[in-house]
Formats: C-alpha cells, structure tokens, sequence
C-alpha cells in the first residue's frame, strides 16, 4: 500500500519495496532508501517532538544534517537505545522503532507545553536573575526541577553491546563533501594517480542533486551523473570512497577525523560488523567541498511543524517522492525556494501563494512560477503562522505595512538563501570574510594545505562550482607531484541562485511577544536576541553564549547567522564587526564509542604480566595493580583472608625462606668505557671505586634536589652497571638517563638499554635461602666470603644463564636471581620444588612492604613523595660527599631544603600496639588543639608486624629525628591515638640476619 | 543597579523585557585610573569587584583583549572543591569555598553553584594511601572530605562501574559534599554586572600592548591598542597570557601554558548526579543543568597558545570515561574545545607582588582555576589594595621556586611505586 | 596529532611517536655546584613560554629514541624547523614571520 503523501512516479526510491517501522507505538509503512522523516512524512506525520525550554510541538525543518526539530530515539533492544538521533538522518530498516522524546504523557499532548504559556517570565536568562532565595532552595528545589525538565533524550542505563572500529589512512588528497563539487575534484585528482579519498555523510552521494532537478551534466541527470561518476571512482586502485562518513573534526597539519556509520542503517547487522568507525586521516592535500546549508525565515510562529525548509521540501519530492503537504504556502527571500514550488506544483500538488520578501525580483523561475500559474507576490513578508500541531495557514501583509490576508496552508516552505558551511575550514583555522553584497562568511585566509570549493566557497552555480572544484583538485594532484589527464565534466543545466537575506524578517515583530524562531531547539527567539543586546552583551560570543543561540545539537546551522545579524541590527554595527562565533569539532555530534573504538575493557590499557604470571594465578594469588603491571599481592590459602595470609608469609620468610616475584622491577643496563663517570652523574653515591662483583643502593634525584627514585646497582664490569629502579619509575628513569646522556653529557661513551623485559627477577630471601638456591647454581661460589652480601656474580642457574644478586629487601640473607625472562616460570618451579623441601612459602607484595618496613627501608613513592630530600629520609649516608657534580646537587642546598623543621622520616611505635595506624593519617604535637589544627607530619607506611608482635610505622615528622621518643597524636575520627617517635628499624636492629 | 528578583522577571515580562538594564557598562577608557586589571576573566573581575567592594577602590579598570568570560572561565567544566592536601592550598580553596556559598546572592546573580558532591576515585592501593592522606589531613583543617567503600560510591554516583574486572577497579573514593560545580558564565558576569555597578570600567576588545615603568622601575601604567592608559598599580590576572604580559614589565616567570581540552556530550535527562574525578585513569566528569556531559580532558604535551589540541588527548578521556561508565558510548560529543592554561612548576598558583613596584600578578592557576575564583579575587584585591598580601596567598609568592618553599600537591601524589 | 619531523629518522611521524621536552638551548651549568640561587632558578624554573616561536626538545621515544630540537610557532603549532640535539640554534628560520 502506497502511503499517502507518496507520490506515485515521484523520487528516486522504489516504491514497492517496503519496510514497516514504528514511531511511539504506531505501525508505517515506509520504502527502502527512504529516512524516518521522509516515510513519517510520506504517512503524513509532521509533529516529531517537542522543544527545548518552551516544549513547543515541532516538525521537521530540514532533510539533513541541520535538523534542530527532528530527535528521537531508536531502540533496538534494551542495550542498545540512542537517544536523540536525528529523524532526518536515521535510514529506514524493516522493524525500526523510534520514539518522541522530552514530552509527557505524549508527543501530541504534553504537560510541559504550559512553559509555552509562561514563556513571557522565561526569557532568555532568566534563570541567571532568580531562584536565589532562600539560599538552599537552588540545590534542594529549583535546581532539581529544571534538571528534570531539561535535557532531550534518555541516557542509555545498560553497557553498550556494539562495538566500535578505529583506522589510520594516509592520502595525498582528501575530498570532504560528494556534492557536484566533491565528485569533480574527487575525480580531477584521481585521474592523475594519486591516493584520494572521498567522503560524504549521506548515504548517496550527490549532496544537492538530491534535489536539483535542473542539473544536467556530462548529458545526465545531475544525481544519475554523480552515481556514475561515483562507481567510477570506486573501481579506481588509488581511491577509497566513503559513504555515510562525516568528517567531523579538522585538526592541525592536515589530520581530519571522520567517522563512518557501518550498520546503524541495517535492520539485523552481524556481530562482526561494527557499529561505527572512526578514521584518522593525514591528507597532503584538503579539499573541502562541504556545500552550504538553507536558512529558514524568522517569523511569528515559524516553528509550526509542517513549516520547512524550502529545499527539504524539494528533497522529499524529487529524491524519496513524497509531499510534505497539499496545499503548501512559499515564503522566501531568495530564488531558490521558487523551484521548491515549480516541483511541487508540477507534481500535482496545491501550491497557494509564494510570498517574496524582494520587492521586484527577476527571473526565470519566477516567470516559470507564474507560467504554472502560481500566485506571487512581491514586496510581501509573511507576519505568522496559523494552527498549533501543524500549521494551517500563513498571514501575509505587505512588509511595510497595510492589509493583513490570511492563507490557509498545510505547508510552508521557506529560504532566506543559503549559509557557505565553513565549519571545517573554520576548524583548519582559517579566517572567514565577509561578503556583504552576498551577506555571506566565505574563506579568507588559509592556515593549512586545503582549499573550498564550491557553494561552502560562495561559487554560485553549477557550472562555476565544477570549473572551480576540478581545478582545484587537479591542482591538489600537482602539488603532490602528479598531473591531470582527465576530462572535465560538462555542465549541460544548472540552477542558479544566491543571496537572500539575513536575520529577522518582518514578521519577527519588532519588539512584542511574538515567538519568531532563530534557534529552534533551544528555543531562542529573535527577542531573545535584542534583549541579550539591551542587557549589554555586545559580542556575539556574549550574546550565544546568554541566549543559548546556536548551542543546541545542530550548533547553529540554521541559526548562526540570524542570530548574528539581528545582533548587528540592534548593536547598529556592521555584521563583522560583531564577529562570528567560532567554529568547533565535531561538525556534527560523534558518539563516544567512535572516538574510544577498541580501547575497552582489557584494550583500555596493556596490562603488563611477569613470566611467572602464571604461575601465581595457579596458587590462586591475588593481584593488585601497580602502574599497568599485575602483581601478586599475597596468596592465600584455604579460609585465608588477607590479613592472615601476610602475616603467614612475613613469618615463613623469616624463619625459612620465601620466594618473591620482584621482576616489574625497572631494569637498566650502563655500559661502556665511561659508565662509571655517568653513574657519577646520575645518582648522588659514588661509584668509580665501586669493585666489580659488588652492588651498592642509589638514589637518583631530580635536578631540584628531591628523590626521584632508587634501587640496587651491580658493577657486572668495570665498564658495565646493572642498574635496578622502582616499579612505576622504570620508564621514567631511562628517559631521564638518556636526556642527559644524549644532550648535557654527550661526551661520555655509554649506552644505556632497558632491559626490564629481559630479565625475570626471583628474589629468594630467608635463613634457608642459600641452601635453596645453591643446589641449582653452576659457577658460582655460595659461600660468605665469596659471595658477600650486597654483590652479584654471573653464572648458571638450572642450566641457564643467571646475574645472581646477593641483596635483601627483607634483612634476612636474600638473594636476587635474575634469569632470561623466558625462562622465568621453569627457574622459579625449580627454586620452588627446592623451597618445599625447606618448607618455603611464595609471599607478595604485601609481605613484601611489611618486611622491609619491618627493617625501615623505604619506598619511593610511599614513604616519599616528590618533595623529600636524600636528608629528610635519613639517606645522607648515600650521597657521595667529595663529589663536585651529580644531577640535584645545586638544588639540595637550596635555603628551604636545608632549613630546619623539614619533615624526616621516622618511626612511629604507638602505645597501644595492637592499634594499626592509618596510612596517611596526619600526626599532631598537641592533640588538645581546635580544629583546624597545626599538623606535624603523616604516616607513610603503617603495619601489623607479625614478626615484632605489634603494629609498626614509618612517617614523616618535622623535626623527626630531634623528637625521638617524643609522644605524639594521631586524630583520628573516633579518638585519638598516642604514638612514640623511634628509629626507622623495628626489627634485627644490628642486622646480623643478613648473614643469618 | 537595578536588582534581579522574580519580581522583576515579572514587572519586565509585562513589557516586553525591555526594561532591562545594561549588565555592565562598555565606557571609553580614560586616561589614568588607579588600579589596573589586565584580564577580564572570572579571576579578575572578581579582583575588580572586592576593590571596589572591600576596599573602596572603584577607580578601576579591567582590560581584556577580547571579550569578558572568554578565556578560561568560559571554558572550563566548572569543578568546585577544596579538599587539597597541604594547609595553603587548603586555606585558599577553602576560602573559595566559603564565599561560592552564597555567591549568588552576594552579586545577585544566579551562579548556581550546586553542591552536588565531588567524587574522587582511587584504583590502586597508592590512591588509597594518597586520598586517605588528603582526607585526614582535610578533616584536621576543617574541610569535609570522606571516605567511601566501592558501593558506597556506586550509590552516590550509580553509573559507576565498581566491578572487580575492570582494567583499573575502583577500589574506594573520597567524596567533598561541598564540592560541586557552577555556572561559568554567570560568575564572569555577575562580577562584571557587581563592579560596573560600583564604576569599575570594563574595557572590553583592548589588548595590553606594553607596561610602562618609571626610571625607578615602578610602573606608571601600560600601552594597550586603544592607547596608553596610566595607573600607579596594575594587576595581571592573564591567565595562559600571564608570562607574555609580565615579560613586557621585564619580568620572566616560571610559567609554561599548555592546551587544556575539554567537550560536552548531546543534553540528556538527568543521569549523572555528581562530579567524578579520576586522576589515575584522567577523567573528569559531570553534567550540566541543561543536562549535557561535561567532561574534561588532560593537557596537550607541549608549549601553545592556539586554544586547540589533538583529537588523541580528548580519545584518551574518552577511554577514561566509558571505562568507567560502559553506558556512554552511545552518547555523543556536541562540542570540544580548548583553553589555554598557564602551569608553574609546583601546580600551585602565584598570588604575589613582584620585584615591580606597583605590579602584581595572579596566575599559574594550572587546570584548576575555576573553583578558586572568588577566594582568588578576593584576596588578590587585598594584595593590591594593601602592597600586601592577605595572609591567605602569603605562601603563593614568586620567591618560592629560588627558596625551594614549594607548595607541590602533584608531588605529594607522587606516582606508584 | 602533530607531524614531526624527526631529524635524525629523517622522516615525519605522528605525535604519538614523541614526547615533549621542554624548552630548548637552556645549558647545564659546568659548575653546577657552584651556581648562585638565582641563577639555578633560571635553569630550573624560568621558562620564556613565548606566545610565537619556540625553541624546544622533543624525543622521537616510540622510534629512534633520540631527543632533538624544533623551531615550532605556538600560535599555529606549525613546525618551521628541526634538528639534531647539539646543533647550535639556527640564525635563520624558513617562513618565519616575525
């Protein structure tokens, strides 16, 4: 069945192949190719939703990307609903179910409509003038209220089923927009060889050949001429062409994001296929072909559904054949909505008047209007608009005054000319210019490699627009080395128009009441903007940002130039003098899924496992997240919380051994005949006379003097260091190495190599870790006196090569057994079958902080943090004092680094020793004081030591090594804890374990 | 000045709301004045509004180089809190604080400051001791900031997504009840509309050009393209431009301005109930009255002064967010933009005088100048009406970075070991 | 994303590839230990932060690792120049305008 506003033979789309979808629970019928609006329209549905500050009912206005009226939203399941799609966009598929959004309890009557009544008190900023009394209503009741009124669609509540595509393309020349002028430089560049890319957002390209039946070109119908020019290109090796691809954002040098809708248009698409996808291009050369966009006129009541776009009109009929009326009114002030009446009156549709806003006009569509023996009238403004739901009739009265005459019209059709799109060379960061013969913005200076074509250039007429766009992409080619060789196309027919007018007509009411729409979806009215202008705003920046012109979701591009001009009028300054406002991605909105593609889930970030991952996860570890590592944090077993787990660990380690997983350790190789001389440099100890075979702890500052990391270094060789960092700061420390290798310190011979991937670290540490690791070692002599604590020997371990550490971050004897990284999982199995026998345990890192802390060693990062000096965490031992030059040693003895009163590290013990500590509680001298109080310091590390029998901790307190045995205060919430100051070591405070 | 009421909203619906004043005046400039403002930012004009109001200086002038609000306080998500670690900071954005409540009726002028509450999120155990830093340390100063479980922050933010498989799961939060957001605009403007009033001059579309100083090397005023204009005191409040004014005086800064992006998503009905901040995974987030996502972006690498920045930065964010919150996918990005924002070594700002007689400066408010806006210009007017600082900004001088007296909240986060 | 010419790779790569390091032609002093309060001021915090031409230190970190100077016009954030670390700063700019 045919719906009724179809026009049998009309359009481009084959009627009998039909879809049926739903709009708010009804059933239509539409055909393939058409969109929502033009099968809604096709069924004689013009009110699609509601506004958004005034709820006034709305139709479509365009049969584009402009649209501000047309949102809804298209639920295809529960998780998969998209709030405020534009109907004019959305591609029909069988089963396709939309719903009315922002109206209760429906589109045709809606509560919220009484705002339209109250509309007098909700002028434009209003909102910034009360509401203020009494002072907590704004967050208890009036903010609430206007949030729930506010807003369009629904958020989607269910994670996004659909996934998202992401690619990189590089072309010599990228086309934006597969208009006429698109397609002819698409095909000038081509032609030479070159790599193009061809892009347009529709889903056929054509741009306004959708509906200009006048064009001719190469002797075919405009539209048939670019599909034929089109499949041309796509059998071209060196073009890509995409469709339904918007180029949204234009970036610096030539980089332009695009983002193609894959399936949004397919009824069931297949899971492979992805919902959108994002393309991020580096074009040489931009040729932006973009086209201009039909403004509306600004009169009382133009918001009446039923009341569009005189080029929409054209577009329904010529490409989708169908009618948006029967009996349609013309309101222009510009030729091209007389072609808009000519189509439809030739179609066999009532047209009741044109109404020219020009006084005596000239041309051939005019005497063709007339020939067709429409009615015209010059000279004529339309004042309102009847009807509520849709409109009804159109009051026309002479535009200086006189005789009302009121039309009945189910239809108006409206153009005061055409807007350039200069958005993405706007976005490229090109200045616009302004025409005033043309009232038009076009580009003026350019900032990048692009050049406009076309009607986004202000090229007025087909022929002039293919002349124009082929040459420049011709151009495009040369510049990037190629030549043209091909054919230009041959424009047979053209229609030709420009100009038009700008602002409020007079049917906007001069002052009044009227409601004469600039920005439709906000809701800002032409009065809105003479009063932004009355409160002082005086740039248009101040005067859309108070109104809300242009913020909308179509972001102005309908509206700008309205609003700009009625700011000028009311300013009484030139148009640029008042200034346009800026131009901002996206051209049009782009969900987040496409700009995040893959990067979801695992793919947020790498996650960066050791060798003995898995390993750990078969003993059932549980892990934490440091930096993007996984690292095992305990391992419980059966019935084991964390707490019971930790303090089994620290326990085994020290009464037999435990092996630890240390191999995120950042790892750093030094080598070369001056390594020596830039250890100097880079850490504050000494190393020349460090002896080969031996390891020594360092600490790296900044150039400010505070600690910037720190770790065990191994002298391998004279001319070879073994460098190990924190964690987190392994890349940080290589890229802070290599700066001064390659730009302060040129003239040393070193190369540096991150070799933290290469090496799986074991860390083997208790009584009774020699006699684990000993059975497995080739090459090397275990015994004291060979292998003292603090050194490191190469050798053999199960066969493969080993650089075994003899180190401890625990105090017991340790040892660190570095192995080739794939290798890791097979020597850790080793070690761990000889552990058993010495009934070993696995431990994490939690045991881990509580075994060093246990022995007052610290971490950097938690104990320090970016503004500790190597003095304030007790480390002065570590800084080579004869030494005349390392990074950091200016900055240290800088007057505040050296005062007195700096925070230093210490330990804490409290009174209670069952009491943990929080870490991060402040420390205060005197607990009696009010708030705010004066604070001393904080706890950096804070256990239960099950080892010691009591709760210990590490803090930084001013002063703190003046205050041992001091009682401080630590407030907490519920009360207050007494802690003593002590020294840093809680347990084996002689040491003798590491021999142990 | 005529007050903002319902009462007038009605007396002027009944005419056609053509009795509305000017909100501010845009007179010529004069010759001299006595205190000059170059930015006629939030910052500034609030400075230009506590001179008029506080200490009785009206003879002010305000110079901006565009138009007023059209800096960084009209670009940036609007963030309000003061839960910061170290006592001065604290002191100041608390001061802030303090005076955003009741803010609107102050100026009479609805800045819909909404105490919606400001979540910050820890993912590791390194957040967790950091944040739980931050909250002891803000309960001892008098600030409100407490501790949530994942599900207790999943109930006061239920978007969020707490569970255990996420790449980073949240595994608690702070939260500041007082902490919230405000309207941008509305600040730049009720500040504007309170000094004018009081015969500050708003010199809108007029650029500093030069700062002139006397042969004792105190300033006498500056030359900007509508002419010189004299003044014995001149206060740059310029933001990303602050070191591009303040080398005009000869004096260099430890500044670096950086692109700050930022964008919105379409308006939706209300869904998201408060702000979320997540440094470890950089994203920023709430949503605005009018029901758009406001989100905020991570800084572009390098020095620029082009109000833009690349695509990666705001794809970043954007990874960030749907983490976090798998539902907005389908949602879509109604506009991007950038800021210019100015970055002292140490993230804190400069409230100072300088080694100029007569010049001082307001800057190196980082990412994080919105929410300090009213303490800012409130103690920056006494820092200019006096030749002295308010105890307040004492700490925030320029001597700070030779002395090594840092005021580092970034450090204090330090990174994960 | 910018486009970087890496001097060294001879080639432009995307942003992505580099990092950032400051400015540019700021010396470390030879004797560092004995400079004044101020002057390591200068060295460490004072940054020029033009708003025009900058002299600045990036490292191709995703390719050959090296660090290198670049000319850049922080109004436009176009590159007018880069090259090796080491090289002295170039008299003469191509396109500058000012």
């Amino acid at each position: 069945m045919i719906a009724a506003f179809r026009i049998p033979g009309a359009g481009r789309l084959r009627q009998a192949e039909t879809a049926s979808f739903s709009f708010d629970g009804h059933s239509y019928a539409g055909v393939e190719g058409d969109t929502l609006a033009s099968a809604l329209l096709a069924n004689g549905v013009h009110l699609i939703g509601r506004s958004f500050k005034y709820h006034r009912p709305r139709g479509f206005l365009s049969a584009g990307a402009e649209e501000p009226n047309a949102l809804v939203e298209i639920k295809r399941d529960s998780a998969r609903k998209t709030p405020n799609v534009r109907a004019t966009v959305q591609e029909l598929y069988d089963g396709l179910a939309a719903q009315s959004q922002n109206r209760w309890p429906s589109l045709s009557f809606d509560v919220s409509a009484l705002g339209d009544i109250a509309s007098p008190l909700l002028s434009a900023g209003f909102y910034y003038k009360t509401f203020m009394w009494p002072k907590s209503a704004w967050k208890n009741f009036y903010e609430p209220k206007i949030r729930a009124a506010a807003g369009l669609g629904v958020a989607p509540d269910q994670a996004d089923p659909d996934h998202y595509s992401a690619r990189f393309a590089h072309c010599d020349v990228l086309v934006l927009g597969g208009g006429a002028a698109g397609i002819a430089a698409a095909l000038a560049a081509a032609e030479t060889g070159v790599r193009v890319i061809l892009v347009d957002e529709q889903a056929e390209f054509g741009g306004s050949l959708h509906f200009e039946s006048g064009a001719k070109i190469d002797r075919q119908d405009g539209f048939a001429w670019a599909q034929s020019a089109v499949a041309k290109l796509k059998t071209m090796d060196n073009v890509r062409v995409l469709s339904r691809t918007t180029a949204f954002g234009y970036y610096a040098q030539n980089f332009v994001g695009l983002v193609e809708r894959v399936s949004d248009h397919l009824q069931n698409p297949g899971r492979d296929l992805p919902r959108e996808r994002l393309w991020q291009v580096r074009a040489k050369r931009v040729v932006l072909a973009t086209g201009a966009i039909e403004r509306h006129m600004v009169f009382a009541d133009n918001d009446r559904p039923g009341i569009m776009l005189a080029s929409a009109a054209r577009t329904y009929l010529n490409h989708y054949g169908v009618t948006v009326g029967r009996n349609v009114g013309v309101y222009t002030a510009n030729d091209s909505a007389y072609a808009a009446a000519i189509d439809l009156k030739k179609a066999g549709v009532g047209v009741a008047a044109i109404v020219d806003l020009r006084d005596n006009p000239t041309g051939p569509v005019i005497e063709e209007a007339r020939a067709l023996g429409i009615e015209v009238n010059f000279g004529r403004a339309v004042i309102r608009a009847g009807g509520k739901l849709r409109v009804s009739s159109m009051t026309v009265q002479p535009k200086n005054g006189g005789g009302e005459r009121t039309i009945p019209v189910d239809a108006i059709l409206m153009s005061a000319g055409w807007t350039p799109s200069v958005h993405l060379f706007s976005q490229s960061r090109g200045k616009v210019a302004f025409n005033d013969e043309t009232k038009r913005f076009v580009p003026g200076a350019y900032a990048q490699d692009c050049v406009s074509v076309g009607a986004c250039n202000g090229t007025d007429g087909l022929s002039a627009t293919i002349d124009e766009a082929y040459a420049a992409g011709a151009k495009a080619a040369k510049d990037v080395g190629a030549n043209a060789k091909g054919n230009k196309p041959k424009v047979d027919a053209s229609e030709n128009w420009s100009r038009g007018m700008l602002g409020a007509a007079p049917g906007a009411g001069a002052d009044t009441t009227v409601k004469a729409f600039v920005d439709f979806q906000n809701d800002v009215t032409a009065k809105d903007i003479r009063q932004a202008v009355h409160e002082g705003m005086r740039s248009i920046e101040h005067v859309k940002r108070f109104t809300t012109n242009g913020m909308a979701t179509d972001q102005g591009k309908t509206s700008n130039m309205h609003g700009l001009a009625i700011a000028a009028e009311t300013l009484g300054k030139p148009i640029p003098q008042v200034g346009l406002t800026t131009f901002r991605a996206p051209y049009t909105p782009v969900t987040f899924g496409s700009i995040v593609g893959h990067a979801r889930g695992p793919l947020f970030d790498p996650t960066r496992k050791t060798a003995i991952h898995p390993w750990a996860e078969r003993q059932g570890a549980v892990f934490e997240d440091v930096g993007q590592w996984k690292r095992a944090w305990y391992f419980p077993k059966a019935g084991e919380d964390m707490h019971a787990a930790v303090d089994r660990e620290c326990v085994t380690v020290r009464k037999t051994a435990g092996l630890f997983d240390a191999s995120t350790l950042g790892k750093i190789e030094v080598v070369g005949p001056d390594a020596a001389k830039f250890m100097e440099l880079l850490y504050t100890n000494p190393w020349e006379k460090l002896e080969p075979g031996r390891c020594r702890y360092g600490i790296m500052l900044r150039e400010d003097g505070f600690i910037y990391d720190d770790g065990v270094v191994g002298r391998l060789a004279p001319d070879r260091f073994h460098v190990t960092t924190t964690t987190g700061g392994a890349p940080r420390v290589m890229n802070h190495m290599e700066d001064y290798l390659q730009t302060e310190f040129p003239h040393l011979n070193v190369w540096l190599t991150s070799i933290t991937e290469q090496w799986a670290v074991i860390a083997v540490q208790g009584p009774k870790s020699r006699d684990i690791i000993a059975p497995l070692v080739e090459g090397i002599d275990m015994s004291d006196e060979a292998l003292p604590h603090m050194s490191v020997r190469e050798g053999r371990i199960c066969g493969v090569p080993t650089r075994l550490f003899r180190m401890s971050f625990t105090g017991e004897r340790g040892f660190e057994v570095n192995v080739p990284a794939d290798y890791g999982q097979a020597v850790w199995e080793a070690l761990w079958a000889e552990g058993q026998k010495h009934g070993a345990c696995a431990y994490g890192t939690e045991a881990m902080h509580v075994l060093r802390a246990e022995k007052g060693y610290i971490i950097v990062g938690q104990d320090t943090d970016g503004t500790v000096t190597p003095n304030d965490a007790g480390l002065d031992w570590a800084v080579g004092k004869k030494k005349t030059d390392f990074v950091g040693i200016r900055g240290m003895v800088r007057p505040d680094l050296v005062a007195n009163g700096r925070k230093q590290l210490v330990g804490l013990k409290t009174k209670d020793p069952k009491v943990v500590l929080e870490e991060g509680a402040q420390i205060v001298g005197d607990s009696k004081q009010a708030i705010p109080m004066t604070m001393i310091g904080h706890v950096t590390s804070s256990y239960w030591s099950e080892n010691c029998g009591r709760s210990i901790a590490l803090a930084l307190v001013a002063g703190g090594r003046d205050r041992m045995g001091e009682t401080l205060y630590v407030p907490m919430p519920n009360a207050t804890i007494e802690v003593e100051v002590t020294g840093m070591v809680f347990f084996d405070e002689k040491g003798e374990r590491l021999n142990g | 000045m005529k007050k903002y009421s319902v009462f007038a909203i009605a007396r002027e619906a009944m005419r056609g709301h053509k009795g509305w004043e000017e909100q501010w005046s845009s007179p010529e400039p004069k010759k001299e004045y006595d205190v000059i403002i170059v930015g006629a930012g939030g910052h500034g004009l609030a400075t230009a509004y506590y001179l008029a109001t506080v200490h009785g200086i009206t003879n002010v002038a305000v110079l901006e180089k565009g138009w007023l609000g059209g800096g960084n306080t009209g670009r940036n998500t609007t963030i309000i809190r003061s839960n910061y670690l170290y006592d001065e900071s604290a002191g100041i954005y608390d001061h802030a604080l303090k005076l955003w409540d009741g803010l609107s009726q102050e100026l009479n002028y609805n800045v819909m400051y909404s105490p919606r509450g400001v979540m910050m999120l820890a993912h590791n155990v390194h957040d967790i001791q950091v944040l739980k830093r931050h909250v002891h340390a803000n309960r001892l100063n008098g600030i409100d900031n407490e501790w949530l479980t994942p599900e207790a922050a999943k109930e006061f933010c239920p978007p969020l997504n707490i569970s255990r498989d996420a790449r980073y799961p949240v595994m608690g939060a702070t939260l500041q009840r007082r902490g919230g957001t405000a309207r941008h605009d509305a600040v730049a403007w009720g500040y504007a509309r309170g000094a004018s009033a009081r015969g500050v001059h708003i010199i809108q579309n007029c650029e500093v050009i030069g700062v002139k100083r006397a042969p004792n090397g105190a300033v006498t005023g500056v030359e900007t393209t509508r002419g010189f204009i004299g003044a014995r005191k001149v206060g740059v409040v310029a933001a990303g431009h602050s070191s591009v004014i303040m080398n005009m005086a000869g004096v260099r800064m430890p500044l670096e301005s950086y692109p700050l992006q930022a964008l919105v998503s379409e308006p939706v009905k209300p869904v998201f109930p408060c702000v979320v901040m997540s440094n470890t995974v950089h994203a920023y987030i709430s949503q605005s009255d009018k029901g758009e996502l406001v989100i905020g972006a991570g800084t572009d690498q390098y020095v620029s002064y082009s109000q833009t920045g690349g695509l990666h930065i705001l794809q970043h964010t954007l990874d960030a967010i749907c983490e976090m919150f798998p539902m907005f996918t389908r949602m879509k990005m109604l506009r991007s933009w950038g800021g210019i924002v100015d970055v002292t070594p140490d993230r804190s700002p400069i409230l100072a005088k300088t080694p100029v007689p007569g010049l001082y400066v307001n800057c190196g408010w980082g990412t994080g100048g919105f929410k300090a806006t009213p303490g800012s210009g409130h103690v920056f007017a006494h820092t200019i009406a006096k030749d002295d600082p308010h105890p307040i900004n004492a700490p925030f001088t320029i001597e700070r970075f030779r002395t090594g007296r840092l005021i580092d909240e970034a450090a204090a986060a330090a990174v994960a070991h | 994303m910018l486009l970087i010419r890496c001097p060294y790779c001879e080639e432009e790569r995307p942003e992505l590839e580099f990092r950032n390091a400051g400015e540019a032609h700021i010396a470390r002093s030879a004797n560092m230990a004995g400079e004044s309060d101020d002057d390591f001021e200068k060295f460490f915090f004072i940054r020029s932060n033009p708003k025009g031409i900058i002299y600045e230190r990036w490292r191709h970190m995703h390719g050959c690792a090296r660090f290198f100077n670049a000319v850049r016009d922080t109004v436009s954030d176009r590159f007018l120049l880069t090259y090796k670390a080491g090289e002295p700063k170039p008299a003469k700019l191509p396109g500058a305008s000012k």
